[in-house]
């Protein structure tokens, strides 16, 4: 209703506007005026968080141009020499490319999909929980894990796997697992799921709380036990945010988190663990190579923005799922 | 659960949060549903509760343990006999820790560094969350994508570092509050909060009563928010507690390193003994005695959230679920 009466008002403010445009400067002038003049104060509240996007989003992306440059000390952020796909070609040859590649895409591919799964099963478990009490206990206990820094939890997995003494380590024998290559992978994405699946799982409770209890009932009348009412009332009700969810992961496929990884690394597990973000690091801010750093930084983004138009796309056409 | 994962992406698409808030509903339906249950739902609910027993003791065994094991012998740990209770309790481990000036230099930073930059986070996200709600504010469509975008496209860690330098932000506590001042993630909930649970009358009757959009904010807006106020308070600042990346990137100075960054000298690269007063001990000994301070250190480190967290624990849920309506 409001709606339309501001709409009416608009309209007639419209023709006033063109009735005198003539008289007074031009049309859009005026529009920009009427329109500052009532919107100023929301302008004053998203001003700042506006400023500092483009400061620090905006132009860091405009400083990608480095990535086609020779780096100049003395001219900055976009100097330097214009060398096209020099580095590009120089990360394709890189020895470490295949390597760093599917250590990259090993590590986030488990990472995503049991990451993925572990929520959703422990969402319809807690779902299923009749007492309010002992959900809300639960729901308590496996959130907890995630709100512990990467720090603490890789020293507490470093402490637990210790050879000999270690809560987990006395039972895997007298060197350490930590240094073996085979087992970073699996540490990686086993301390993730414990750590956040809990967390994770909050989204899939907030679409499961909003199923209609009738429909329980119904299903029920006809006859539905309880894993059918989990197979044809709670999943397709998760549907939808499983779907979102999904294209929002995928567009992470080579984006494992810089931070736990590179605390995970030491010199028995480099060649399992060196991934992108660790390398750019390696090489850009150890090494001072900045334009060659630069340019893998950009080869990761743009593969990850490719999964994610390539999920979008695919959840939109099977699904009428999509994030834009 | 990569690190996007972990930041709990909004949801664009609706997921409606009917809250069946009826307890009086629920509860019937409850009684209900045990009412008639078959042998198969008999089995179906065992096994169910069996399964959550198993991760309920897998999240809190290793807590617990980490508990136990700071104020037990170490040499009882180390072989295995501290198991569910602590064995021949000893607080040596939290002396050498409280005598170790490099934790609470860090603990001091990290509690500067936290608080001005949730101040600032807040001060910058919540307005603009505000203005962003406003549906006549046509202008919002634009910057909302200007913002969106980022979430999914940066220019990656050289430029950042080299416009950082650039702002003379490298080894400055600046670092640690600027760059992040606006997070558009959390933006986006506030923003739904705004847009769901202020009524849309409240504005139209104080519109007629000539209150400004100012005046409105601060006076009406506020003092209604107070949950998601400290939901994305709490967000903001277990993100700051918890950063090591900006100090690893840009602080040279050990004198202001945050506190995980003391955490991750101390704890993963073994420089536990300050002033190594470890005379007339055996190797062994000496890094049994390591692995209690650590096990001290993760507890004193996590003490602030740990002591947050049953307070602010009831918000998690509508926090979360205001994100997951539609951004």
């Amino acid at each position: 209703m409001d709606a339309n009466v501001s709409n009416i008002q608009h309209v007639a403010k419209k023709k006033t506007q063109a009735k005198t445009s003539a008289r007074h400067g031009t049309l859009l002038y005026r529009k920009v005026v009427e329109h500052l003049h009532q919107y100023w104060q929301l302008w004053a509240f998203t001003l700042p968080s506006i400023a500092f996007v483009v400061l620090f989003a905006y132009v860091p992306m405009y400083g990608v141009q480095l990535a086609f440059r020779q780096f100049d000390f003395t001219k900055g952020l976009t100097g330097g020499t214009w060398v096209g796909w020099q580095y590009f070609e120089q990360f394709f040859r890189d020895p470490m490319f295949v390597e760093i590649l599917s250590n990259t895409f090993r590590i986030s591919m488990w990472t995503l999909v049991m990451g993925f799964i572990a929520p959703i099963v422990l969402a319809l478990l807690i779902n299923q929980i009749g007492s309010p009490k002992v959900k809300s206990f639960v729901q308590t206990i496996t959130y907890m894990p995630h709100f512990i820094s990467t720090v603490v939890m890789v020293s507490i997995i470093q402490i637990f796997l210790a050879p000999s003494t270690g809560l987990l380590g006395r039972f895997l024998g007298r060197t350490s697992i930590m240094g073996d290559p085979n087992a970073f992978a699996p540490i990686y994405w086993i301390s993730e799921v414990w750590q956040h699946a809990g967390w994770n799982c909050i989204i899939y409770l907030a679409a499961l709380s909003s199923v209609d209890l009738a429909l329980y009932e119904a299903a029920r009348i006809d006859g539905a036990g309880r894993l059918q009412l989990i197979r044809y009332v709670d999943i397709p009700t998760i549907m939808p945010t499983v779907g979102v969810l999904l294209i929002l992961n995928m567009g992470s496929v080579l984006g494992v988190g810089f931070e736990k990884v590179w605390l995970m690394q030491n010199t028995l597990n480099i060649n399992a663990s060196e991934v992108i973000s660790t390398y750019t690091y390696r090489i850009g801010l150890l090494n001072n190579q900045f334009s060659y750093s630069t340019a893998i930084g950009l080869f990761n983004s743009l593969v990850n923005f490719l999964f994610l138009i390539m999920a979008n796309f695919i959840a939109k056409r099977t699904s009428d799922t999509s994030i834009f | 659960m990569t690190s996007s994962m972990q930041n709990n992406e909004p949801i664009t698409q609706a997921t409606t949060v009917a809250n069946p808030s009826n307890k009086k509903e629920i509860i019937a339906w409850n009684r209900h549903r045990h009412q008639d249950k078959t042998a198969s739902d008999w089995v179906v609910d065992a096994i169910i509760a069996l399964v959550v027993v198993v991760v309920l003791v897998a999240i809190i065994y290793p807590l617990w343990f980490i508990i136990i094991a700071s104020f037990s012998s170490p040499t009882a740990v180390s072989i295995g006999e501290v198991n569910f209770w602590p064995k021949d309790v000893s607080f040596t481990g939290y002396a050498k820790i409280l005598a170790d000036t490099r934790i609470w230099v860090g603990y001091r930073n990290t509690l500067i560094y936290s608080i001005i930059g949730t101040a600032v986070n807040l001060l910058v996200t919540i307005p603009s969350a505000y203005a962003l709600s406003r549906r006549e504010f046509k202008p919002r469509r634009i910057i909302m994508f200007l913002f969106t975008f980022t979430m999914f496209f940066s220019g990656g860690l050289i430029p950042s570092y080299l416009l950082m330098k650039q702002l003379g932000l490298i080894n400055s506590m600046w670092v640690f509050v600027l760059p992040g001042a606006f997070s558009v993630y959390n933006m986006i909930i506030a923003r739904s909060f705004f847009e769901t649970s202020i009524p849309e009358e409240l504005r139209d009757s104080a519109r007629v009563d000539g209150v400004s959009y100012f005046g409105f904010f601060f006076k009406i807006v506020l003092p209604l928010s107070g949950a998601i106020l400290a939901v994305i308070g709490l967000y903001f600042f277990v993100g700051h507690w918890n950063d090591y990346f900006t100090g690893l990137i840009y602080i040279r100075d050990e004198g202001k390193y945050p506190l995980q960054n003391v955490l991750q000298m101390i704890l993963l690269t073994n420089q536990t003994t300050q002033g190594s007063g470890n005379v007339g001990m055996s190797a062994t000994q000496a890094q049994n005695f390591a692995d209690q301070i650590k096990f001290g250190i993760i507890i004193v480190s996590s003490l602030p959230l740990l002591v947050l967290y049953p307070f602010l624990q009831k918000y998690f849920n509508k926090g979360v679920m205001i994100g997951a309506v539609k951004g």
